[in-house]
């Protein structure tokens, strides 16, 4: 064992050091505070389950994602949650049971068997709100609007939403009937923007003329507001679902770009993430700085179903880890402590936990040690009472 | 370091830098100083707001998908090899053409059970022999995949063939051919939403000099 060993984290998985912690854990007050105040419930789930309740309705991606261990007592597999969504569908559909609609929101810590992206933490701080019970498109609205006021709070500006809708890729899949291997494949060159693939594969594989001119006009509608007109116009010819998905976009476009006018919103009408679960609207939140989206979510109905009840639901979170690296590093400069001396005088110890509290921080001198360098003041005992002077 | 103003490229130095700067140049950006005799990795444009950086091939898709560069020019079998990293790849630039093959030695019958493969495709590879159904050792090499078969250290190779004649050279012959490959224009996820408009009239651009080009 070299002394390497000995102090060396694995891979992904960082401690966060006093300033880092201070600023994390200050975000996450914050962040649950304003939670609180859109009327959003706290929930604590476990850190790990059984997998047949983490893991139900889920694809194949999260299962590798997910640590596993066996539990002693059951026999059963368990997984340390790799996301806390589902945990809240399971909160919702099973032990609430409430009707009509229910926000909560959470904060915790999930593991990854492997980063999501080259530079992501294996370890991040999950932190986000759903809301249950509410199909309308309001409900979108709302959670957008939390999203963006999240990141607006933690002191992110230059935010670019991202909006796409997945009804409209699923619509169009439907009336072209591929084959498995085909959708497969389409759903990969998709996700690439790789015009000549996407191109090459409807050509082989969707005989209607009119299902493959609007699949190939698809991938091109990306942009700004001029998105949603061109796609009136070129899938005009769609199907009720896919028109319906375009009223929802304008109508969410329309409300954010009158509440938050500085929030610059892109559309992406062939954006696939998570589709394997998604049911309609995906939103994500860029911010300068940051190869990847810094939030994201959307609209899916289904999951709560495989815990006996299917709820309408929408929510988003965050990685509070991926949003400290966007945040300015701040001095601690505003929690200057007060130095007292150690003595056993009773009205000392009354001086200090007054000060304290006030919200005060007052470190006690302790046997040898003189100056204290997070301290800028001190107490002093002047004509017998204990008053704070400058260091 | 990335900001929001800037557009970065990264390009590959060498053969394909030669294909790649004629359709940068038809698309209005150009270089202030000769690349190739330069010893710099940053090299301003005539464009105040456009920055190259010129890299090993195989590490463009890394910097693109960090966000590092927001836009990079990379050989499909570096993006085959990454799988389908994390970026879009909007554009074929239809340049640096070649095949990605599987190749042996001329008259050697290959092994029945497991076969040994050298090459620098790992990933690729992988794929390719279990979608064949077929046992494989993949032997990470960075170079020269003709000698490994030669020196008895693997019976197939995964390399990129252009003309065939270095394999043609060294007793061997393609077998499988895995996939076509030429240069790709790449580009990061979250620059493509955030710098839309002007990253999309770069495509457009590059779109038709290829098209002229072709």
């Amino acid at each position: 064992m070299t002394i390497a060993d000995r102090w060396l984290l694995p891979d992904g998985v960082e401690e966060l050091l006093p300033e880092q912690a201070e600023q994390v854990e200050a975000l996450r007050r914050k962040l649950l505070d304003l939670y609180h105040t859109w009327g959003y419930e706290l929930v604590m789930p476990p850190l790990l389950e059984f997998t047949d309740s983490l893991l139900v309705g889920l694809g194949k991606d999260v299962d590798l994602q997910t640590f596993k261990v066996v539990d002693q007592l059951s026999g059963r597999t368990m997984g340390i949650r790799p996301d806390m969504t589902t945990q809240i569908a399971r909160i919702d559909a099973h032990c609430l049971k409430r009707d009509g609609a229910v926000r909560l929101c959470y904060a915790g810590s999930v593991l990854h068997t492997r980063p999501k992206t080259l530079m992501a933490s294996r370890s991040p701080i999950q932190l986000g709100a759903e809301l249950y019970g509410d199909s309308s498109i309001d409900s979108d609205i709302e959670i957008i609007s939390l999203m963006l006021e999240t990141l607006r709070a933690s002191g992110i500006a230059n935010i670019t939403l991202d909006l796409g809708h997945v009804s409209i890729y699923r619509a169009l899949l439907a009336e072209a009937g591929l084959e498995e291997e085909a959708k497969q494949a389409l759903f990969d060159a998709l996700q690439r923007k790789s015009g000549t693939e996407i191109n090459a594969l409807i050509a082989a594989h969707v005989c209607q003329p009119q299902v493959a001119s609007m699949m190939q006009a698809l991938t091109q509608l990306n942009g700004g507001r001029e998105v949603l007109s061109e796609a009136a116009t070129v899938l005009a010819a769609a199907g009720e679902q896919v028109q319906l998905a375009l009223a929802e976009l304008g109508k969410v476009a329309d409300s954010i770009a009158a509440r938050m006018p500085d929030v610059n919103i892109y559309f992406d009408l062939s954006e696939l993430r998570g589709y394997h679960y998604h049911t309609g609207l995906v939103f994500a939140a860029l911010a300068p700085g940051l190869g990847q989206a810094v939030a994201n979510g959307g609209r899916y109905d289904d999951v709560g179903k495989v815990f006996g009840r299917a709820r309408p639901a929408t929510g988003f979170s965050t990685d509070l880890k991926a949003l400290l690296q966007l945040l300015p590093a701040t001095a601690a400069q505003s929690h200057k402590a007060i130095a007292a001396p150690n003595s056993d005088d009773l009205a000392l110890w009354q001086a200090i936990q007054q000060l304290r509290a006030q919200g005060e921080r007052v470190l006690q001198t302790l046997s040898e040690q003189t100056a204290v360098a997070a301290c800028d003041r001190q107490l002093v005992l002047e004509q017998g009472t204990w008053v704070v002077k400058p260091l | 370091m990335n900001n929001d103003q800037d557009i970065i490229i990264a390009l590959t130095k060498g053969r394909i830098l030669k294909e790649t700067l004629p359709l940068f140049a038809a698309a209005g950006i150009e270089p202030l100083e000769d690349i190739s005799k330069s010893r710099k990795l940053i090299f301003e444009t005539n464009q105040p707001h456009v920055k190259l950086i010129v890299i090993r091939g195989s590490d463009v898709p890394t910097y693109v998908q960090h966000g590092a560069a927001d836009i990079g020019v990379s050989g499909k079998d570096m993006l085959l090899e990454v799988d389908g990293a994390d970026l879009y790849e909007p554009l074929d630039l239809q340049i640096a053409k070649c095949r990605l093959m599987t190749a042996a030695m001329v008259g050697r019958e290959l092994p029945k059970g497991r076969v040994r493969v050298a090459t620098k495709f790992v990933n690729i590879a992988k794929q390719h022999f279990a979608a064949q159904g077929q046992q494989a050792d993949i032997i990470k090499l960075y170079g020269a995949m003709e000698l490994a078969p030669l020196m008895d250290l693997a019976d197939i190779i995964v390399d990129i063939v252009d003309t065939g004649n270095t394999l043609k050279a060294n007793g061997m012959q393609p077998l499988d051919h895995i996939a076509d490959v030429s240069s790709r224009l790449v580009v990061n996820k979250a620059a493509m939403k955030r710098k839309h408009q002007r990253i999309q009239e770069l495509i457009d651009k590059l779109a038709q000099a290829v098209a002229a080009q072709n």
